[in-house]
C-alpha cells in the first residue's frame, strides 16, 4: 500500500469529518430561538433580564458566530460537546453516564445479528430442502421491511404479556435485555444476510470453488474452508453503515422499552429542542461511520492477498 | 435502512452485473405470484388513500363510547380503540396520512438527490469532488438521526416529517444519478450524438435520462418502502401528524397504552406497514431485473 493512497484516503475521512461537523454547527445556527432562550427565559423562572444576560454570557451564546464556530470546533476536538441546556451538564458528561447500557445493548444486538445473519446465510446454502432454503431467503426482505418500533412492541405482547415469560416491570437486569437485543437484531440482520449470502452465491461460481469441488470436497467442507473466508471481504465493508444503524435503532429501541441510554437521550433532546445533544450524537455516528470504514478499507488488503500487490489497478 | 443493495451496487468495486443478470433471469422464467400480490397490495392500500370510503362504513374519528376497546368481530373487522372508533375505518383513512408522506418525501429526495447527482456526474472535476463530499457526509450519518436533525430545526408536523424523510434519501439518489450519468454518457450513442451537434442538456434530456429511467425508478420504489417505515417510525415517535389524525405510526403509538388488554390495537396497523414495506421493496426488486 503506498503512503500516498494512505494520506489520500486518510483526508478525505478527515474532510467529510469536517463537513459533518460544519453542516450540523450551520443547523443549529438555523434553529429559530435557541435552547437557553426556551428554558430560562419562559417567565417561570422569574430571571431579570441581567441574570439572562448573564447565563447567556457564560454560555458564550452571543459571541459573534465565527468565534462560536471556531470555539465549538476546537471543544469537539478536544471531546467537549458544550452543553446539554436542558440537563445543565456538559453534554460530554451526559453521553458518558448513557454510554455503558447503549454499549450494551447495541454490542449484543450486533453478536445477535451477526449470529443470526450467519445462520441464514449458511444454513440456506447447505440445506437440500427446497422449501428451507427459500424460507430462509425470504427472511431478510422480511426483516427490513418490520418496523422497529412496532417489532418491540409486539414481542413485548407475546413474551410478557400472552406467555407471561419475562416480566413487564422488575425484570433482571439481563432478563430485562432479552427482548431490546433480539429488537434491535431482526433489522440489523437483514442486510448482513443478504450480503452474505449473494457473496456466497457469487464466490460459488468461481473457478477454485469447482476445482475444490472436482477434488471431491463436500459442500460442507467448500463453503466453510473456500467460500465462506472469501465472502467474508464484501459483509466487512458493511461495518461502518451497520455501527450508523444500530445506533439508530437504539433511539427506536430504548424509548419503546423505557432504558436509558444514548437513544432515549437523544429522543428526549429532539422533544425539548437541546440541539448541542442532538449535534454530538450526530458528530459521533459520524464519525464512527468513516472511522470505520477508514478502518476497514486499510485492513481489507491485509485480509485479501489479492488486493495487496497494487492498489486501484482493476482485476 | 433497506438502501443497503444500492450502496453496494453504486460503488464501483462490487461487481453487480452478475447480480442483475440473474435477476433478469429470474423476471424470464413468467409467473410471479409473490409481484402480483405485492401490486395488489400497492393498488388497495392507494386506493384506500384516494376513496377510503368504499372500504369501511365507520367513522375514522367518531366512535360510540359504549363500543370501546372491542375485539375484532364481524361488526368492527380488526376491533375498536379506546374511543370506541372502529380500527379498519382508522386504518384505511390513515393510508392517506402515510402514503403521502411517503410520497412527498421520495419526491423531495429524488428530486435534489437526481439534480445534485446530474450536476456532479457532467461538471468537471472540482464541484463534482465538492457534490459527492457532500452525498459522503449525508451518507455518513444514519437515516434517522438525519431526519431528526431536520426535525429539530423545522418542529413537528406531517409535512415537515416528510421533509425530513425526503432528505435522509437524497444522497442514495445523488449516488444513482451520478453513476448513471457517468455510464451513459461514456457510451457510444451519447458520444454519437455529441459528435452530431447535439447540446449538453438536449442530449442528457433525450438520451441520458430515457437511459436511466429504469434504474431511478426501481430506487424510487425502493425508497417509497423505507419512507413508510421513517414516516411510521417518525409518526411512532410523535413527530409526524398530531393525535386525532389516524396516521398508521401514530395508530401503534396510541395502541401501545393498551397493550395488555388489546392487542389488536398494535397488531394490525403494523402488518399493514410490513406489507405495504415488503410489497414496495419487491416492485423495486422487479424494476431493478428490468433495468439490466
Amino acid at each position: 500500500m503506498s503512503s500516498r493512497y494512505l494520506v489520500g484516503r486518510l483526508g478525505q475521512a478527515l474532510l467529510v469529518l469536517w463537513a459533518a461537523f460544519t453542516a450540523s454547527f450551520v443547523l443549529l445556527q438555523l434553529l429559530p430561538g435557541d435552547a437557553i432562550l426556551i428554558k430560562f427565559e419562559g417567565g417561570d423562572l422569574g430571571l431579570s433580564p441581567q441574570q439572562i444576560a448573564e447565563i447567556r454570557l457564560a454560555y458564550g451564546a452571543d459571541e459573534p458566530v465565527l468565534l462560536q464556530y471556531v470555539h465549538t470546533l476546537a471543544g469537539f476536538l478536544q471531546g467537549h460537546f458544550g452543553y446539554s441546556i436542558q440537563r445543565g451538564v456538559p453534554v460530554t458528561e451526559a453521553i458518558l453516564a448513557n454510554l455503558p447500557a447503549t454499549a450494551w445493548l447495541t454490542a449484543l444486538g450486533f453478536a445477535v445479528a451477526t449470529l443470526l445473519a450467519g445462520t441464514i446465510a449458511v444454513v440456506s446454502s447447505l440445506t437440500g430442502l427446497r422449501w428451507l432454503r427459500s424460507l430462509l431467503r425470504g427472511l431478510p426482505p422480511l426483516f427490513v421491511s418490520v418496523p422497529v418500533f412496532w417489532l418491540g412492541i409486539v414481542l413485548i405482547q407475546i413474551f410478557s404479556f400472552r406467555l407471561k415469560l419475562i416480566p413487564v416491570i422488575g425484570a433482571g437486569e439481563w432478563e430485562g435485555l432479552v427482548l431490546p437485543v433480539l429488537t434491535l437484531a431482526v433489522p440489523i440482520s437483514a442486510p448482513l444476510a443478504q450480503v452474505l449470502i449473494r457473496a456466497i452465491d457469487e464466490v460459488r461460481t468461481q473457478p477454485f470453488v469447482t476445482v475444490a469441488r472436482a477434488k471431491g470436497a463436500s459442500s460442507r467442507w467448500v463453503l466453510f474452508r473456500h467460500v465462506l473466508r472469501n465472502a467474508l471481504g464484501p459483509t466487512l465493508t458493511l461495518a461502518g453503515v451497520l455501527f450508523g444503524e444500530l445506533l439508530a435503532g437504539a433511539v427506536v429501541t430504548e424509548t419503546v422499552f423505557g432504558l436509558n441510554g444514548i437513544g432515549r437521550m437523544t429522543e428526549q433532546a429532539v422533544n425539548n429542542q437541546d440541539a448541542a445533544v442532538l449535534q454530538a450524537v450526530v458528530v459521533i455516528s459520524a464519525a464512527g461511520f468513516v472511522l470505520i470504514n477508514l478502518a476497514v478499507d486499510l485492513l481489507y488488503p491485509l485480509i485479501d492477498p489479492r488486493l495487496r500487490k497494487t492498489v486501484g489497478a482493476t482485476t | 435502512m433497506t438502501d443497503v443493495p444500492f450502496e453496494q451496487q453504486a460503488a464501483p468495486a462490487t461487481p453487480h452485473r452478475l447480480d442483475l443478470r440473474t435477476s433478469t433471469s429470474r423476471l424470464r422464467r413468467s409467473f410471479h405470484p409473490g409481484l402480483w400480490i405485492s401490486w395488489g397490495v400497492i393498488g388497495i392500500v392507494a386506493a384506500f388513500a384516494v376513496v377510503p370510503w368504499l372500504f369501511t362504513g365507520h367513522d375514522p374519528v367518531d366512535g360510540s363510547p359504549l363500543e370501546r376497546r372491542q375485539a375484532p368481530s364481524l361488526v368492527h373487522w380488526l376491533g375498536t380503540d379506546e374511543l370506541g372508533r372502529d380500527l379498519f375505518a382508522r386504518i384505511v383513512y390513515g393510508a392517506v396520512n402515510t402514503l403521502s408522506g411517503a410520497v412527498v418525501a421520495v419526491a423531495v429526495g429524488l428530486v435534489v438527490g437526481t439534480l445534485l447527482g446530474v450536476v456532479a456526474g457532467s461538471s468537471g472535476r472540482r464541484i463534482d469532488d465538492a457534490v459527492m463530499r457532500l452525498v459522503d457526509v449525508l451518507l455518513a450519518v444514519p437515516a434517522l438521526l438525519l431526519s431528526l436533525s431536520i426535525i429539530i430545526l423545522l418542529g413537528f408536523g406531517t409535512v415537515n416529517a416528510a421533509i425530513a424523510v425526503g432528505v435522509a434519501s437524497v444522497a442514495s439518489f445523488a449516488r444513482l444519478a451520478r453513476a448513471e450519468v457517468v455510464r451513459v454518457r461514456r457510451s457510444d450513442y451519447v458520444e454519437a450524438a455529441f459528435g452530431s451537434g447535439g447540446r449538453f442538456f438536449a442530449v442528457l434530456w433525450r438520451h441520458v435520462l430515457p437511459n436511466s429511467l429504469n434504474a431511478v425508478l426501481a430506487l424510487a420504489a425502493l425508497q417509497f418502502g423505507s419512507a413508510i417505515l421513517q414516516i411510521s417510525t417518525l409518526g411512532f415517535l410523535g413527530y409526524g401528524a398530531p393525535p386525532p389524525t389516524p396516521e398508521w405510526g401514530l395508530l401503534i403509538a396510541e395502541g401501545r397504552n393498551y397493550i395488555s388488554t388489546a392487542w389488536w390495537l398494535t397488531t394490525f396497523p403494523g402488518l399493514f406497514v410490513v406489507a405495504a414495506v415488503l410489497s414496495a421493496n419487491r416492485i423495486s426488486l422487479s424494476l431493478r431485473g428490468r433495468s439490466a
